[in-house]
């Protein structure tokens, strides 16, 4: 069992989660609640990672995220390392690739509040974060913690993308997924056993806790 | 202290109105869906801008376009009644009250509960409470605004009629409480002259006719717009005795009118909807007939219009009430204003949810 693994993409799958959450609110709730023009081409472009190939998506993001690339310098100024083959390179990855199992799931929830819930909020007195906080947010809940949830149980699960931009360093971009394809290639089935096994359970473990929440909100509302 | 409202606007509804609403006054405005009443309520709510408006309360502007002055919805304070409610569903009674409160007080959030008769519901959740409940929180959540104008957007569409009934009833009961100017939007004419003190009839987005309810009510041409028949008026009565019959006798000022399920008190003052195309007349006491209530007054005015009726407005005491008759028998009968008349009425012409109480009984 390669616990630094697993490790390595808890911590991934916990970054992602953490990044997307206020984007998937900004984003999700602009999209629910707002027309303006260009609306189809972003939503568009956030359910693009779904359709694509994860290598071709990871080509790209290598040759943007590179040592040549204008990003690539720019991290290396900044924060005086590279942004490719590194977990900080992987967050970014991950971030983009999660969008639509982040943006929908959130975007869905903002959509089943009524307009005219969102209006008696502005008419009690609430000011556009008052009413985002109180009435907006609990209501929107079941759908982003949905959208949270596909995020993490995705993020532990991604390969592809992770071994175009990370390639498998130990420790710093070798999750669980890329570890357990290891393993395979070397013939060692019993760790990949062990090891897919533990995927399963983590990710059956989060789903079912989920559901279970929502259910919970289910009869809070009714 | 008073709602002035002006609004004009072309898209995507045409609209071009003026009108003053007088603190402590209900204005109905009545018209048919797509005339622009509920456009109108949300404009004055700050929920929609018309391009050239100007709106204020109590001296104070909300909106003014000319100025670019436009006061964002939650700084108006303003207590809005939607249609469907509208209430926060994850929050209780007492929770949704609370929401609309500067400082939020449960004591104060459990007497405005109170004043709408929802003792002892302040802790249940929305979906618990049935249509009439519901329809109760959302009026005590917009008082609990300490609104400076109220708006009710057809606040009673929503429940059956045996709920109406009762909330008309305590929307009258409250009327002391109001000191703001209140508009309600709404389609139904029994509804608008129960509640209203006076009445805007709206067609595409103007103001067609304004006016005291009960001479709105008995203006053919008002109601011609909004393609009803129903000229009809409010006779004041006291409930006299309940009849082992299930029939009540209400006194009015020169006779008695017997009617089905009245459930107020002996000594109650109500008053009467009485449709003026139910109404016979008679220039003698009529004997030998099934209609039981024969009320005895005296002809005021006979208005004609273009059709083949007339209204006959009748003196009952210090009250009117109306008549429609067609023309021809008008004449036939020789119907002369100053004239002794006979109205005879059926008792069950008076639907149940056209009898209110007075707003100024507690």
């Amino acid at each position: 069992m390669d616990w630094t693994a697993l490790e390595l993409s808890l911590r991934l799958a916990a970054w992602t989660v953490a990044i997307l959450l206020p984007v998937s609110i900004l984003l999700g709730r602009t999209l629910a609640f707002r027309q303006f023009r260009g609306k189809a081409l972003v939503e568009a472009l956030v359910m693009l990672p779904l359709v694509l190939p994860p290598t071709v998506f990871g080509f790209y993001l290598l040759v943007a995220f590179g040592r040549s690339s204008p990003i690539g310098q720019w991290w290396q100024s900044v924060f005086g390392s590279q942004l490719v083959f590194s977990f900080e390179g992987l967050v970014v990855a991950s971030v983009i690739f999660n969008l639509p199992f982040a943006i929908q799931p959130a975007q869905r929830g903002f959509e089943a509040i009524a307009p005219e819930v969102r209006e008696a909020a502005r008419c009690c007195g609430m000011s556009p974060l008052a009413a985002l906080w109180k009435v907006e947010l609990p209501l929107a809940w079941p759908g982003l913690m949905t959208a949270m949830v596909l995020t993490f149980a995705h993020t532990l699960g991604e390969f592809g993308i992770v071994l175009m931009v990370g390639g498998s360093i130990p420790g710093e971009t070798k999750t669980i997924a890329i570890a357990i394809y290891d393993r395979v290639q070397s013939f060692d089935d019993h760790g990949a056993a062990i090891m897919s096994a533990t995927l399963v359970a983590i990710s059956l473990f989060t789903i079912a806790v989920t559901f279970w929440l929502s259910a919970r909100v289910g009869r809070r509302l009714s | 202290m008073a709602l002035e409202v002006m609004a004009r606007a072309r898209a995507p509804i045409p609209l071009d109105v003026a009108f003053r609403v007088e603190p402590g006054e209900l204005l109905a405005l009545v018209g048919h869906s797509g005339s622009g009443k509920t456009t109108l309520l949300r404009s004055i709510a700050g929920l929609w801008r018309p391009e050239t408006a100007r709106i204020s309360v109590a001296g104070k502007i909300w909106l003014d376009t000319v100025a670019r002055l436009d006061l964002p919805t939650h700084r108006r304070r303003v207590g809005m009644v939607f249609q469907n409610y509208a209430l926060f569903p994850h929050m209780t009674a007492a929770q949704n009250v609370l929401a609309a409160m500067d400082r939020p007080d449960r004591i104060e959030a459990e007497r405005i509960l109170d004043l709408v008769n929802l003792h002892g519901l302040a802790d249940r959740k929305p979906a618990q409470l049935s249509g009439g409940q519901q329809q109760r929180v959302a009026v005590a959540r917009a008082l609990a605004r300490r609104p400076q104008a109220l708006l009710l957007d057809e606040p009673f569409s929503a429940v059956d009629r045996a709920t109406r009934e009762k909330l008309y009833g305590e929307i009258i009961g409250l009327r002391r409480h109001l000191a703001m100017p209140v508009i309600l939007v709404t389609h139904d004419m029994n509804e608008a002259q129960l509640l209203a003190d006076r009445m805007a009839v709206m067609e595409k987005g103007h103001i067609v006719h304004e006016g005291l309810t009960a001479d709105v009510m008995a203006d053919r041409e008002a109601l011609r717009a909004l393609g009803i028949r129903e000229v009809a008026a409010m006779l004041p009565a006291v409930v006299a005795e309940h009849l082992p019959t299930g029939l009540t006798r209400l006194d009015v000022a020169t006779g008695a009118l017997f009617l089905p399920g009245v459930a107020s008190p002996p000594g109650t003052r109500l008053r009467v909807r009485i449709i003026a195309h139910e109404v016979i007349l008679s220039k003698l006491r009529p004997e030998g007939l099934s209609a039981q209530n024969i009320i005895a007054g005296r002809i005021a005015q006979i208005v004609e219009g273009k059709g083949p009726a007339v209204t006959v407005h009748i003196t009952i005491g210090e009250d009117e009430i109306l008549a429609r008759i067609t023309r021809r028998a008008a004449e036939q009968m020789g119907l002369q204003p100053g004239e002794p008349i006979h109205a005879i009425l059926k008792s069950m012409s008076v639907a149940r949810d056209h009898v209110a109480r007075f707003p100024d009984q507690g």
